[in-house]
């Protein structure tokens, strides 16, 4: 049962399709999006501004404003259920307990005018449905374990510091045992020696609780140092997905390829960065075929006709190339990507 | 596109530039972000029912003359006719002296405009200029210029004006300038609170890294900057003004009969409420809808304006 | 050294707060020479950014002086002042904030031109400005556009290109691609690199990242709470980092190679306020070496490699 329970993805996102309509122009947030990700384990989801990360992030937790959001197609299955499928009532009780998300900003998403304390035994007077008391004796373990004296549950959020903040907004988020966590680049806005002691923090918490954990950030680096698989979005799809060890050692998409070239190696020294030509195109008027042939270095005639479809290069690791299709052909046999998973699986 | 470059700063990805020539032509027309302001305007439908009427009023300021004569019809007494109701001859009836009360409300509308806007841009010229002074220089200033802003604040501002005309004497040019005066400091509070959010701000700071004088500092960065929300509080200002004029006109203060004037009309069949409600009635329903439609333009203007808007 | 072109001896600014004196900056001394790029890196709060303003005047220092090109700029007139700007530029940050959202690329580029009278006609002014543009990579059909209607990146480079209108010999880069996406950074990152060669411009390049720095520097200073506790040429620094807090500050980035599991400095809490510092090191109450004599005593900077000067107390005992 528990052999089961553990090979069984936790949360498997298929063919998900966001959009936003505003004054009749499309914007196409996400496109066909796949990711799958299993209890205990740690997905970084990687892209530049633009490139659909928390759209994707806000349609899990069914969060897309509508309008202008809308969902076009696509299914997300937690735990064995679609969660565009519940009802809202049932949505709300899953969310802040069993999903629940950490955002960027550790200043705005605090009430001013709640101390700490308060905030996070609401979450659990909510969800739990225990006394007042023994939820605000909860919220006093929570603050502990992320590193904040209990002492500290009285004070508004203007006493702590940023990464202080971020501190408690990861009480909140854990203090229902979720079995998945968004984070929403939960360490940009904090300075380096912060982000390392928070990230430390999150890595140690979620080996604990063996929590899932959606890991949204830009900064490769964060990525490596924390999650066990990788997906690389762009223009709202995933360009390349699979072991974090395949992906950063055996980088196969040109886009990969790109980002890991324009950030300067501490390791290394170099005359020159290597960017990315040109820029993100415009999410109302996605370029045809391959959506990243403008900016890409090895682009075909073929890259600017037609979409290229994932290809399974080697066990989980996939990449959405036609330089790769043509390699992989005999090993993929042009199966559908969902059914490839599924025979991973 | 042409791959022989001199300067490749950033490894061929620039968007090379073609003959100058060509780009000359290809370049896009300076679009002036006011015609962005109206097409968001244009979506709003109170906005523009706002603005239709004012567009009627403006018209019917303007021809005034053409629609009805003002020494034979508009001023002229006609006690045989008095207090008429509404008909195809009177459309909307006749005072107590028997004139046309359609023709005296068309030709109240140059009080009521010319008031309204002038006294608005006298108090957005004083204040505005106060305020910026204010809060660009900050400091010992700052705090004297908006002390007694405060002071005049704590005078209610019709108790102001009245006390202005009653000093001066009653004529149109006592009437705007004390209704300016009142509302100097409510001008001069929204531009510094403006001017202090953008004194801050980066490219302020840029401006001065590049040797830029307070004057252009002012002129060229700040104001262009603070003009949304000036904008808004003087279309909601004039309403205010308009609305000022009829008050003091109503208590004996503003325009001298037999000129036509809104408040003034209304207070004169004030008397008459009783068997001629139309005498107190036209003139009111137009100093409402009229101050409805500023207001409604404003309120679209500030939508409008609002650059949390833009994309 | 006739080759010095910006000399900063003891500079200090405070700011006067309600709860008592900031100092911001306390006690800057460094020298760059012409061509060569400074890098300032630190934490959010440690000063980094007012000594950048602090040497351009954009705030006035409290003490101390700033030598370019052999003169104390403290002293200059107003009218000195507007001239020096020609020389001393600054790109900012925010590509967004630092450009005005009610003027044109073109009004942009072409106002310093305009404030130093060095353009005669309105036709000499838009071919400086087409030129300009074409040499910071912006295509010229973008003359009209306004800021909001162009990315970051774009934004940046009509930043750059304003700081270069009057052909300066020395620019501050507060933070340049801080707010750019890695792809897009690594684009402006190389035009800065390419402008330097070019014109040879003079940086000092104010950041936080640090991989961003060692890339881009060829010395580095480390600041904390308004002070230099390290300063050394880029590979000596990152080779042989000797404070404890640049040990920390470098151990704490992550790594993108896998195997590079980060093996963290310690470091106590959070860095503390800068008003009314108790004397001695501002380190010392974050950091685990820390002794007595850490806080008894003012430490200055000392040389321990050559160029690498260091601010502690347990180094310079060896």
């Amino acid at each position: 049962m528990t052999e089961q329970m553990n090979t069984q993805d936790l949360l498997s996102i298929e063919d998900l399709s966001i959009v936003y309509e505003v004054d009749g122009e499309t914007t196409y947030a996400v496109n066909n999006l796949n990711i799958s990700l299993k209890r205990g384990e740690t997905l970084g989801l990687i892209g530049e501004t633009g490139a659909g990360k928390t759209t994707t992030a806000l349609g899990i937790m069914g969060l897309v404003p509508n309008p202008p959001g809308r969902i076009v197609n696509g299914k997300v299955i937690f735990d064995g259920e679609d969660l565009l499928q519940l009802p809202k009532e049932k949505m709300r009780s899953v969310r802040g307990n069993r999903i629940s998300m950490i955002f960027q900003d550790p200043m705005t998403s605090l009430n001013p005018v709640m101390t700490v304390g308060e905030q996070i035994a609401e979450v659990i007077q909510i969800h739990e449905g225990v006394s007042k008391q023994s939820s605000f004796q909860k919220a006093k373990e929570m603050l502990e374990m992320v590193g904040i004296p209990a002492a500290r549950s009285g004070d508004y959020p203007h006493q702590f510091s940023g990464g202080m903040k971020q501190r408690v907004v990861i009480a909140i988020s854990l203090a229902c045992n979720p079995d998945l966590l968004i984070a929403d680049e939960p360490t940009t806005a904090l300075d380096v020696t912060i982000q390392a002691q928070v990230l430390d923090l999150m890595k140690d918490l979620k080996t604990r609780y063996n929590t899932a954990m959606l890991l949204i950030t830009h900064d490769l680096g964060v990525v490596a140092q924390v999650c066990d698989k990788v997906a690389i979005m762009y223009a709202g799809e995933v360009v390349e997905s699979g072991d974090i060890r395949d992906v950063y050692e055996n980088t196969k998409h040109p886009y990969t390829k790109g980002l890991f070239g324009s950030i300067p190696d501490l390791d290394l020294t170099v005359g020159r960065l290597k960017p990315i030509k040109g820029m993100m195109p415009d999410p109302t008027d996605p370029p045809s075929g391959c959506k990243f042939h403008p900016r890409c270095p090895d682009a075909t005639a073929m890259c600017s006709l037609s979409e290229p479809e994932p290809v399974l290069t080697e066990s989980g690791h996939t990449a959405r190339c036609f330089m790769l299709q043509a390699m992989a052909e005999p090993l993929a046999a042009q199966k559908p990507l969902t059914e490839l998973n599924r025979v991973q699986g | 596109m042409s791959q022989e470059m001199t300067l490749d700063p950033i490894q061929g990805q620039l968007e090379k530039e073609p003959a100058p020539e060509i780009v000359a032509k290809a370049a896009p027309k300076k679009r002036s972000q006011w015609l962005e302001v109206w097409s968001r305007l244009k979506r709003d439908k109170m906005a523009m029912l706002g603005l239709v009427i004012i567009t009627i009023v403006v018209l019917a300021a303007i021809f005034a003359d053409f629609i009805a004569d003002y020494e034979t019809v508009v001023i002229a007494q006609n006690l045989s006719d008095r207090l008429q109701g509404p008909s195809a001859q009177y459309w909307l009836g006749t005072d107590e002296f028997g004139r046309d009360i359609f023709a005296r409300i068309i030709h109240g509308t140059r009080v009521s405009l010319m008031v309204g806007v002038l006294s608005v841009a006298i108090a957005i010229v004083l204040g505005g200029g106060l305020g910026a002074v204010a809060g660009y220089y900050g400091g010992k200033l700052d705090n004297v210029i908006m002390r007694v802003m405060d002071i005049f604040l704590a005078v209610p501002s019709i108790l102001l004006a009245i006390a202005i005309v009653s000093a001066l004497g009653a004529n149109l040019m006592n009437l705007m300038f004390a209704i300016a005066i009142s509302s100097v400091p409510t001008y001069a509070r929204v531009v510094r609170a403006s001017v202090l959010t953008i004194r801050d701000q980066e490219f302020i700071e840029a401006a001065r890294a590049i040797g830029a004088s307070d004057f252009r500092i002012i002129f060229r960065h700040i104001i262009p900057n603070c003009l949304s929300p000036v904008i808004v509080q003087g279309a909601l200002g004039v309403a205010g003004a308009i609305l000022s004029t009829a008050g003091l006109s109503f208590i004996g203060l503003g325009i001298q009969p037999p000129e036509p004037e809104w408040g003034a009309m209304l207070a004169g069949g004030r008397q008459y409420l009783r068997h001629a409600w139309h005498v107190t009635t036209f003139p009111g329903l137009t100093i409402m809808i009229t101050i409805l439609a500023l207001n409604l333009l404003g309120d679209g203007l500030r939508d409008a304006l609002d650059p949390r808007l833009k994309h | 050294m006739s080759d010095t072109i910006l000399e900063v001896r003891n500079l200090k600014k405070y700011f006067d707060t309600p709860k008592g004196l900031l100092h911001a900056v306390d006690g800057m001394n460094f020298v760059i020479e012409k061509g060569k790029t400074l890098g300032i890196v630190g934490e959010s709060g440690c000063g980094k950014s007012t000594t950048g303003r602090v040497i351009l005047r954009l705030l006035d220092a409290t003490d101390g002086e700033i030598l370019f090109e052999g003169k104390n700029i403290r002293e200059f007139s107003k009218e000195q002042m507007i001239r020096l700007r020609e020389d001393m530029q600054i790109i900012f940050q925010d590509p967004f904030a630092s450009l005005n959202p009610r003027m044109t690329a073109s009004e942009i580029i072409g106002e310093p031109l305009i404030i130093h009278n060095k353009v005669k006609s309105k036709q000499e002014l838009s071919e400086r400005v087409a030129e300009l543009m074409a040499l910071v990579g912006l295509s010229p059909r973008l003359v009209n556009t306004y800021p909001h209607e162009l990315d970051g990146g774009r934004r940046q480079r009509i930043g750059i290109a304003r700081a270069l209108a009057l052909n300066p010999k020395f620019i501050i880069c507060d933070e340049p691609v801080s707010a750019l996406d890695v792809s897009i950074q690594a684009q402006i990152l190389n035009l800065m690199q390419d402008l330097q060669e070019q014109l040879g411009l003079t940086y000092i390049f104010i950041t936080h990242d640090l991989s961003v720095v060692k890339h881009f520097s060829d010395e580095i200073a480390v600041m904390y709470l308004g002070q230099l506790i390290e300063k050394a040429p880029a590979k000596e620094l990152f080779k042989n980092p000797s404070h404890p807090y640049t040990k920390a500050l470098l151990s704490a980035i992550p790594s993108i190679h896998l195997d590079h599991k980060m093996e963290r400095e310690a470091l106590k809490g959070e860095i503390t306020s800068p008003v009314n510092p108790a004397p001695g090191c501002r380190f010392a109450p974050r950091c685990q070496y820390a002794v007595a004599e850490c806080t008894a005593r003012e430490i200055d900077l000392k040389e321990i490699n050559e160029g690498h000067f260091v601010a502690c107390a347990m180094v310079e005992k060896g």
